[in-house]
């Protein structure tokens, strides 16, 4: 199962809540303002580090770029739309908003 | 019986009931989606538990209110609703001040019945 | 793979419309077959006619009904949530057309992936 997550984490609880209902392996893939739960050195980076030790962690970089995101939190894998078609021939989708 | 033909389709419902229309239009998804015999699914999660509190007044607001509507779903055969522990309890509730009998999930259980899913709705 | 899409939000104040025809530009691009974008609740809005933007910016009405118009892809606005709203076959963008949840559940069926964009 695919979760995307399209919230900033400091506007909604969707990032936390989430990722209590996360089974392991699941990959988990930020897009629009959901980018912003990426960037390192924020006050979410411990909970990702958490997850990305179970979970494999995507983020859409055109979201990234249109944000000017660049410093990354280590391990999360930046992919485009077409990374994002390649997890959806993988997995069903679960999309929190 | 597995019958592959049947989809497993979950609606999440996340949003309280009045303050936007998410809540009404899902749960008119759902009564539609009940008549065509898939395996369906409804958990309550957030504020989405506030949908299923009793004692809804909505007659000095203005909008129609839906929550007696909840009662009917198992006449349609939507018997699946799950509410999430967690949500419930933070907000001070518990399963007596629901307007219909529910199953109450740990989030590991809900996890796993998500992984189960054709079909994941939000609401 | 057969995808479908439902489109919850309506063009503009949420950047789920223009995610939505990214993922299905990129799926098409990859072979796959957009089975149609199903819209709902204020995503009813996508496929009014009467959509005037700045020249400047994208005309989301307009590409929904030139994804159509390509690609085959049927964009499918909600009846009950149409009414709600003010749309009507008058002001359908060409390509577009007004269903029933019915269509969803079909949707939801026929299809390998159903996948939600909303806010």
């Amino acid at each position: 199962m695919l979760h995307t997550i399209n919230k900033s984490p400091f506007e909604k609880n969707t990032f936390e809540t989430c990722i209590r209902f996360l089974m392991p392996g699941d990959p988990l893939l930020f897009i629009e303002d959901g980018v912003y739960a990426v960037q390192s050195g924020n006050k979410f980076s411990p909970a990702l580090e958490g997850v990305l030790k179970t979970n494999p962690v995507f983020a859409l970089r055109p979201d990234l770029d249109a944000r000017g995101i660049t410093a990354i939190a280590d391990g999360v894998e930046c992919v485009d739309y077409e990374g994002f078609v390649a997890l959806v021939e993988e997995h069903q989708v679960n999309s929190w908003f | 019986m597995e019958n592959e033909n049947i989809k497993k389709i979950m609606h999440v419902l996340r949003h309280a009931p009045h303050g936007t229309i998410y809540t009404y239009e899902g749960l008119e998804m759902i009564l539609i989606m009940a008549a065509y015999e898939q395996d369906l699914s409804v958990v309550f999660i957030g504020d989405g538990v506030y949908a299923l509190k009793k004692g809804q007044d909505t007659s000095g607001i203005g909008i129609k209110g839906f929550s007696k509507t909840f009662m009917a779903l198992d006449g349609y055969d939507v018997e699946k609703l799950y509410v999430d522990r967690v949500s419930l309890e933070e907000r001070g509730l518990t399963e007596e001040d629901l307007v219909v009998t529910v199953e109450v999930l740990d989030a590991e259980e809900t996890g796993r019945l998500m992984k189960e899913q054709d079909v994941i709705i939000h609401h | 793979m057969k995808i479908g899409i439902l489109l919850k939000e309506g063009p503009y104040n949420h950047q789920a419309s223009d995610t939505a025809f990214k993922f299905a530009e990129a799926a098409i691009k990859k072979g796959h077959t957009v089975d149609a974008v199903f819209l709902y609740n204020d995503g009813v809005t996508n496929v009014t006619k009467l959509m005037d933007p700045p020249q400047d910016d994208r005309n989301i009405a307009g590409r929904w009904s030139e994804l159509s118009k390509k690609h085959g892809v049927e964009i499918l606005a909600c009846i009950a949530a149409s009414k709600r709203r003010g749309i009507s076959d008058d002001v359908l963008i060409e390509g577009s057309a007004i269903t029933g949840l019915g269509t969803l559940t079909d949707i939801a069926i026929r299809n390998d992936r159903l996948i939600t964009f909303g806010d």
